[in-house]
This record gives structure tokens, C-alpha cells and sequence, in this order.
């Protein structure tokens, strides 16, 4: 079967929706790793609740202070406690995540509907557009958007959102391409449905698990992406915590206190690596080619 | 097919990709808050320096007769002045780029040597215990934040156990051994990304062609498994990590941003983060523009070293 025909109508059945959830169930590391994200989430929301201390809250007299009983996992270099800290910048990475892939998502599924379905100049323009995109790497387009915006959460969260545009874009566009020929495409077509009817209807929900599966890829570099910025200083503006605004100010204490640099890069790290397994899962069971 | 046709058909889509990716360098600067001949003025607020900024670059002129002005200046290898030090921004390039170049290559080094053994390792040994604790280590590679991995490296080979420098750079004309003990923290942070996609690619790859008849047909004369493996199926499945590695090399010389930050590396990457934090916008469009075609132009090379191990593919039109 080719990979467009086993993505094809039935396939997005609730059976196959279910069959797909029971396939990933049984794999313990996806498993895990979803357990790992859903962890990161209830942290985020819960924060408030969990930061033993105020996250901005300034103590000169336990400068740099290594763990201990009062603080976890030690201090800052102006006192604030690192674990309230952490806590509450799982807020801004998840958000970092989150945001800037529905942005992308939500432009790049018109835009890839629109590009294969109509095809000629429409989809000529769009694809050269984005292949120019897409030659600029990642991380330069954030960087370089994000200090024409200027810096802020705000802006970083734009400049990641349009540098994951482009992978979004031809990624929805080949699975219509795929999908276009289909028989029962022809068929939906036959009957008299109309252009934007066929491709609302009949091609974009199949154009959904390629779509899940870069996501979840798309998330974690797009958390990385955040640490990236604020860590040059272009993301979250201090004092609001952000994993990595307090990786660029451990490094100025690198000798002193090991700690401020070692747990914000762990948790990016987990959550990254959470995420690449959940991606790694997804696809083995959503991409027929993996299988 | 020919491979000067196929050359030929790749740069004529080239072209208007590099049309576009100028239009979308250009247009950064339609972003800019304000005026722009203020914001490329910098800090300086100087009235005259604003005027020269205004008149050099035409900003009186309609925006598409500034980009073509400024296309026109680019493809004249004209890419401006640095605001910060009045230097040409072509010559920074050309002093940035040979330190971002070798970074790339030991990087490059580090990744095959790592990743195309552990690929190999990993799928001759397919649901073993070698398999699953490669696979974590290629997934910790790409998951990993490079700069968070350099710190951590600073932190202990060069804070703790004090064995290298922490950061800088020493030419390799000026001494050949403190060059490379500068560079290769930096290049073992950045390989290990690289080493994880490679090993994956290779494993994957490697999968494929032990799966395949003529594998099957050389065990089956009896010809040792040594061989099977490094000679019949590790040649083809070469074909695509050759490819693979010159996509990653043109990720490799723009991907080193924050690792050049974190170790002081004065390439590329660096350049851009000093632009951006000096508001030099002429050196950020150059670093993103050269970047870029770099890019583009390493990715074509890819195309055409697949096309030339693929005999299959000269016959298909």
C-alpha cells in the first residue's frame, strides 16, 4: 500500500484514531514521554502553588547560596530561590512551544491547502516564497526577527512561529499532492463537491497525522529555540524567569555556582527529549513508512 | 539524464530562490520601529550621521527602488559599512568566515566518526541493548541545547579539571596546537547534535540494505559477515549519508551561533549576535543573506553528489 493510499479516507476514522492511541499505548518510551510532557504541564499550571518562594524575590543575604534545606536547589546571584525560578519558567518555555507552532499551524494549513490544491501560479509563488524561507536556517530567521522586533517573549514567540513556518507549509502541501489523486478524492469530485469542499472535507483531515507528528518535533525546537533567544538575551526580559535568561546569568557564575547553569539546561533538556520521543512514537504509528 | 543538465535544471530554481530569500533580508528592514535611518544610525542620534545614513541608502526613495538600490550594491559584493567600527561589512565576512568554516569541519569530523559506527553498530544489532543505548545517546544529541552542553563542558574541563581554555580562539597559522585545543570543545558540542541525525540516518540506511537480496545473496555464498556488512551493505547505504552530511555542513556554519557565543569563537555566528546587540543591521542582512546562499549552494552540492553515487538516477529524465 503506498504511504498515500494507507493515509487515505478511512484512515481517519475514530477505529483508526483508536488503533493508532492503542499502538502508542504499547510502547513504554512513547508512554513514558508523554507522562514526561503531561508532567511539565501540570508543573507550569501549578506553579503558583508549588514555588516554595516568590520566583522575583530579591535576598541579599543568600547571594549564590548552594542547595541546601531552604533553598533545593540553591540560590541566584541576587538571591531568588533557582526552584521557584524553574518552576515558573516552565511557563514561559511551554508557552515559547506552544504558541508559536499553533501560529505556524494555523497560517501553513491554508497556505499548504491552498498551494496543492489549486497548483499553477498560485502554487508556484507560494512554494518559492517558502523554499526561500526554508534556505535561511531556523534559528538565524528567529534571531534575526526577533532583533528587527525587538526583544520581548512576545516578539521571540513571532520570530519562532514564522522561522517554523516554511517545514509546516511543504509539509501540508506534499500530503495534499498525495492525497489529491486518491480515488476517493475523484469520487468526492465526481459527485459535484465543490474545490473548497473537496479540501476541507476530503483532504485535510488526512493531512492531520504527518501534521501531529511534526508538532510534536516542531514544539521542542521550538522550546529550544526560546532558551536560545533569551539565553542571548532576546527572549523573556528579566526578572521574569525563563530557562534560558537564567542559563546566560549562570554563566557569569560558573565557578562559584555550578547549580544555576546545570538544572535550567536539564529541564530544557527533559522536556526536549520527552518530546523528541513522543515525535519518534507518533511517527512510527501515524507514518505508514516507518512502519 | 546529463549532469550538466541536471546542474543547469537546479540553478534555474536556485535563482528565484535567492530572489526571494534577498526580498525577505530586505524586508527585515521595513520591521524596524520608527525611522529606519534612525534605527541604522544606532545609538548615535547624531542629526548628520542620520542624513549620511538617509542619503546612502536612498530611504526618501519608494521601497522598491530602495531594494532594488540595494541588490544592486549586494550583488557588487557591497554589503555596507559596520556601524560599530566603520569597517567594510565584506571584510568582516571574510575574516569570520574561514573560523566558522573550520568549526563546521571538526564538527563535521567529530559527527562521522561517532555516528556512522554507532549507525552501523546499532543496526547489526537491531533490539539489543547496543540498539537502545545508541538510539538514547543519538536522541540525547539532538535533543541536547548546544549552548547548555558547552557551558557544561566549560564547567568541567576547563573550570574543574582545568585540561583546555574555556573560551577564545588562536588562528591555526599562529599555533597549530592552541587552535585546536580552542576549537574542540566547541566542535565536540556541536558534533554531538550532528553525530545523533547521522547515526539514525545510517541505521535506517544500513537497515535497509542488510534487508536486501544481494546482501541476502552474499551470505548466502558464504562470504564473511565483516565484509557483508562494511563492504556490500555499508557502500550503499553511504549514498544517502553522503548527502545527509553536506546538508548538515550548511547547517553547521549557520547553526553555530550560540556555541560561538558561548565559547568566544570570533566566527559567523558570533558576528550575527554582536550585529544584532550593536544594532549593525548591514552586518545582520549580510550575515543572514551569505548564511543563507551558503546554505542553499551546500544543499545543491548535496543534490548533485546523490545524483552522481546514484547511478539509478541519471536514467530517469
Amino acid at each position: 500500500m503506498s504511504p498515500a493510499a494507507a493515509l487515505g479516507a478511512p484512515a481517519v476514522t475514530a477505529t483508526r484514531r483508536y488503533k493508532a492511541a492503542r499502538q502508542l499505548a504499547r510502547r513504554p518510551a512513547a508512554m513514558a514521554a508523554l507522562a514526561v510532557v503531561l508532567g511539565f504541564i501540570v508543573v507550569a499550571l501549578a506553579a503558583p502553588r508549588l514555588a516554595p518562594y516568590d520566583p522575583n524575590a530579591i535576598d541579599y543575604r543568600a547571594l549564590r547560596k548552594a542547595p541546601s534545606a531552604a533553598h533545593r536547589l540553591g540560590t541566584d546571584e541576587v538571591g531568588r530561590d533557582v526552584l521557584s525560578r524553574l518552576l515558573w519558567g516552565a511557563r514561559a518555555s511551554l508557552l515559547a512551544g506552544v504558541v508559536p507552532v499553533t501560529l505556524a499551524v494555523a497560517l501553513s494549513v491554508p497556505l499548504g491547502l491552498l498551494s496543492g490544491s489549486v497548483g499553477g501560479w498560485v502554487d508556484g509563488l507560494i512554494m518559492r516564497v517558502n523554499d526561500a524561507m526554508l534556505s535561511i536556517p531556523f534559528l538565524i530567521v528567529a534571531i534575526a526577527l526577533a532583533a528587527f522586533l525587538g526583544p520581548g517573549l512576545g516578539n521571540a514567540m513571532i520570530a519562532i512561529g514564522i522561522a517554523a513556518l516554511p517545514t509546516f507549509v511543504r509539509l501540508v502541501r506534499g500530503t495534499v499532492l498525495a492525497i489529491k489523486t486518491e480515488e476517493y478524492v475523484e469520487a468526492a469530485q465526481a459527485l459535484g463537491c465543490s474545490r473548497p469542499r473537496v479540501a476541507v472535507r476530503h483532504i485535510l483531515p488526512n493531512t492531520l497525522p504527518p501534521l501531529f507528528v511534526q508538532v510534536s518535533i516542531t514544539v521542542a525546537a521550538a522550546i529550544i529555540a526560546e532558551a536560545s533567544l533569551s539565553f542571548l538575551g532576546l527572549g523573556q526580559q528579566p526578572p521574569a524567569p525563563s530557562w534560558g535568561s537564567m542559563l546566560n546569568a549562570a554563566q557569569r557564575y560558573l565557578s562559584p555556582a555550578p547549580w544555576m547553569a546545570l538544572y535550567p539546561g536539564l529541564m530544557i533538556f527533559g522536556i526536549v527529549m520527552a518530546l523528541n520521543v513522543l515525535g519518534d512514537g507518533l511517527r512510527d504509528v501515524l507514518d505508514p513508512r516507518h512502519q | 539524464m546529463a549532469l550538466w543538465l541536471y546542474v543547469a535544471r537546479r540553478l534555474a530554481v536556485l535563482v528565484p530562490t535567492l530572489f526571494f530569500v534577498s526580498v525577505l533580508i530586505f524586508s527585515l528592514q521595513q520591521l524596524l520601529p520608527g525611522d529606519a535611518a534612525v534605527a541604522l544610525a544606532g545609538e548615535e542620534n547624531d542629526p548628520a550621521a542620520v542624513a549620511a545614513i538617509r542619503a546612502r541608502y536612498r530611504l526618501d526613495q519608494p521601497v522598491p527602488v530602495q531594494y532594488g538600490l540595494w541588490l544592486g550594491r549586494v550583488l557588487a559584493g557591497d554589503f555596507g559599512e559596520s556601524l560599530r567600527n566603520r569597517i567594510p561589512v565584506r571584510e568582516l565576512l571574510a575574516s569570520k568566515l574561514p573560523v566558522t568554516v573550520e568549526l563546521a569541519l571538526c564538527s563535521m569530523l567529530i559527527a562521522l566518526v561517532i555516528g556512522i559506527p554507532t549507525g552501523i553498530l546499532s543496526a547489526t544489532r537491531k533490539g539489543t541493548l547496543v540498539d537502545v543505548v545508541a538510539n538514547f545517546f543519538a536522541l540525547s544529541g539532538l535533543s541536547v541545547p548546544h549552548f547548555w552542553l558547552g557551558i557544561m563542558l566549560i564547567l568541567l574541563f576547563a573550570v574543574r579539571l582545568g585540561w583546555l581554555p574555556a573560551s577564545g580562539y588562536v588562528p591555526p597559522w599562529e599555533d597549530l596546537r592552541q587552535n585546536l585545543t580552542t576549537i574542540l570543545l566547541p566542535s565536540v558540542v556541536l558534533g554531538t547534535g550532528v553525530a545523533g541525525v547521522i547515526m539514525r540516518h545510517t541505521r535506517s540506511a544500513m537497515l535497509q540494505t542488510l534487508g536486501a537480496d544481494y546482501v541476502r545473496t552474499a551470505r548466502a555464498k558464504s562470504v564473511p559477515e565483516r565484509l557483508v556488512v562494511l563492504k556490500h551493505a555499508l557502500r550503499n547505504a553511504l549514498i544517502p549519508i553522503i548527502t545527509l552530511g553536506a546538508i548538515e555542513f550548511g547547517r553547521l556554519l549557520s547553526g553555530a551561533v550560540l556555541t560561538e557565543q558561548v565559547f568566544a569563537i570570533p566566527g559567523f555566528g558570533k558576528l550575527l549576535v554582536d550585529g544584532v546587540f550593536n544594532r549593525d543591521y548591514a552586518v545582520v542582512q549580510a550575515v543572514v543573506l551569505v548564511s543563507a546562499s551558503l546554505y542553499v549552494l551546500l544543499n545543491l552540492g548535496a543534490d548533485v553528489l546523490y545524483f552522481l553515487a546514484n547511478p539509478r538516477l541519471r536514467g530517469t529524465t
